[in-house]
């Protein structure tokens, strides 16, 4: 066995199973993100008292920021170098090229991927640091509910979170098999597994702006 | 049948190559694949034009001489099938048949259709084999191997060493390949010893060949005309991982 062995981040198993794990934090936050938006429909006290405990404590807010911020620098990381090795991996393409099993979300995860990231920088200037947000103010919940009554940002934050979803759906499943967590008898299960949770996470992300422009949350 | 072929024409690496068109009349239905391209060759032959060159051996789908990409599939779009088991009669009469090699940067033209796949043969080299003598083929049941493990070793064993899987594949990657050479030893108490090595010089060998990084399409799934699994894949990566972490 003479080939030199490389680092385990030198493979590209090994990139993946970076992108895999970062993957999974960030999937977790998104998750709880969406619970959390979801008790706007509880009230502005309710979402307001959420938002202040979360930020209550200064220590872990930044703890749980940064931990985010690591994995999605080190999950872009490793997928634009996994992208740019596939790329060069052929430098002729065909003339006819036809896909069988492939999905949708599959082909796009690449593009998912940075539009996503363009999606969160406005996503923070206009909910988190306010810049981009007509009327911001300490009140969260009013922040929300007068965010999402202008149509077209609500349009962008529909069509964004539907790439969230797919870029989940993708993942997720990837996520299972690249650290090999794979059986014949139970491969269907991370197959369902990524279809719920993706969509669950898209329609729990959605139902907030769909309801500020349908009304049925108001600004107090 | 009549077809229209566009076949790729390259006479080496350092050509730039191009499609050139043929006419490929009276095939019978029952022409398989290659048959039906020795035909359009020997009438090329006869008129004194230059033969297209591609790979074929055993033409009963066990040796994994043969292969392009026919209308954008490798192998053809039939599926289990390597191409010198697809026929004609797969197509429409009149159909316009697109013929291309397998392309990657792994996998250089040699000419027109017979691309060089010794990339594989330097993956299979990094430790795709026992390196004590087995001895010959034991007593039934003498090693128990639980039916389970001897089932999923020979699906991975079943590779050919096509290429499909690469030439399907929408990022050149040859990871079903290299996970069917390891799978099929990941099983088997033979396996055991070299199981940790094997899993690194393989798939640092893969790297070095310069082939591209799983996405998960599952396209060399449906390409593979022996239907290995992305069970493979998931085995090597678990293999590595564990490679990673008794190191």
């Amino acid at each position: 066995m003479a080939t030199k062995v490389m680092t385990f981040y030198g493979t590209s198993i090994g990139k993946k199973v970076v992108m895999a794990v970062t993957g999974f934090i960030v999937f977790g936050f998104v998750t709880v993100h969406m619970l959390g938006n979801l008790q706007v429909f509880s009230g502005p006290e309710k979402l307001n008292a959420y938002a202040h405990f979360l930020k209550s404590v200064p220590a872990f807010l930044w703890t749980f920021r940064g931990l985010i911020l690591i994995s999605a620098v080190l999950h872009i990381l490793a997928a634009t170098q996994l992208t740019l090795q596939s790329w060069s991996a052929r430098p002729q393409g065909y003339a006819v090229q036809r896909y069988r099993e492939t999905t949708y979300a599959a082909r796009t995860v690449r593009w998912g991927g940075p539009i996503i990231g363009l999606f969160l920088v406005y996503h923070i200037l206009h909910f988190t640091t306010g810049q981009v947000h007509p009327s911001f103010s300490d009140n969260v919940y009013n922040n929300v509910v007068t965010g999402f009554a202008v149509w077209w940002v609500s349009v962008f934050y529909i069509v964004a979170v539907a790439f969230v979803g797919l870029h989940l759906y993708h993942g997720v499943w990837s996520m299972f098999q690249t650290v090999g967590l794979n059986h014949p008898k139970w491969n269907v299960w991370p197959r369902v597994f990524a279809v719920a949770f993706s969509l669950a996470v898209f329609a729990g992300m959605v139902s907030v702006p769909i309801a500020a422009l349908a009304g049925l949350v108001r600004p107090v | 049948m009549d077809f229209k072929l566009k076949v790729w024409r390259q006479r080496g690496a350092g050509d730039k190559g191009a499609f050139a068109n043929y006419d490929a009349k009276d095939i019978s239905p029952d022409t398989s694949f290659l048959e039906m391209l020795d035909i359009v060759n020997e009438r090329l032959i006869a008129k004194g034009e230059e033969p297209f060159a591609f790979d074929h051996d055993c033409r009963e789908g066990i040796c994994g001489t043969c292969g392009c990409m026919v209308n954008g599939y490798a192998h053809g779009h039939q599926g289990g099938t390597t191409l010198c088991q697809f026929h004609m009669r797969e197509f429409q009469d009149g159909e316009t048949i697109w013929i291309e090699p397998f392309r990657a940067k792994a996998f250089p033209v040699i000419r027109d259709l017979v691309v060089d796949r010794g990339a594989f043969d330097k993956i299979v080299q990094a430790g795709g084999y026992i390196s004590v003598r087995t001895g010959s083929a034991p007593d039934g049941n003498a090693v128990p191997v639980p039916k389970d493990d001897a089932e999923r070793s020979m699906d991975a064993a079943a590779c050919i060493g096509c290429g499909a899987c690469v030439a399907a594949c929408p990022n050149a990657s040859a990871m079903l390949f290299t996970s069917g050479k390891i799978a099929q030893f990941a099983r088997l108490p033979q396996g055991q010893p070299e199981r940790i090595d094997r899993v690194r010089h393989m798939v640092a060998a893969m790297e070095q060949a310069g082939f591209g990084a799983c996405t998960n399409h599952a396209e060399c799934e449906a390409a593979c005309p022996k239907e290995l699994k992305l069970d493979c894949i998931a085995q090597m990566n678990r293999d590595l991982i564990k490679a990673a972490l008794v190191k």
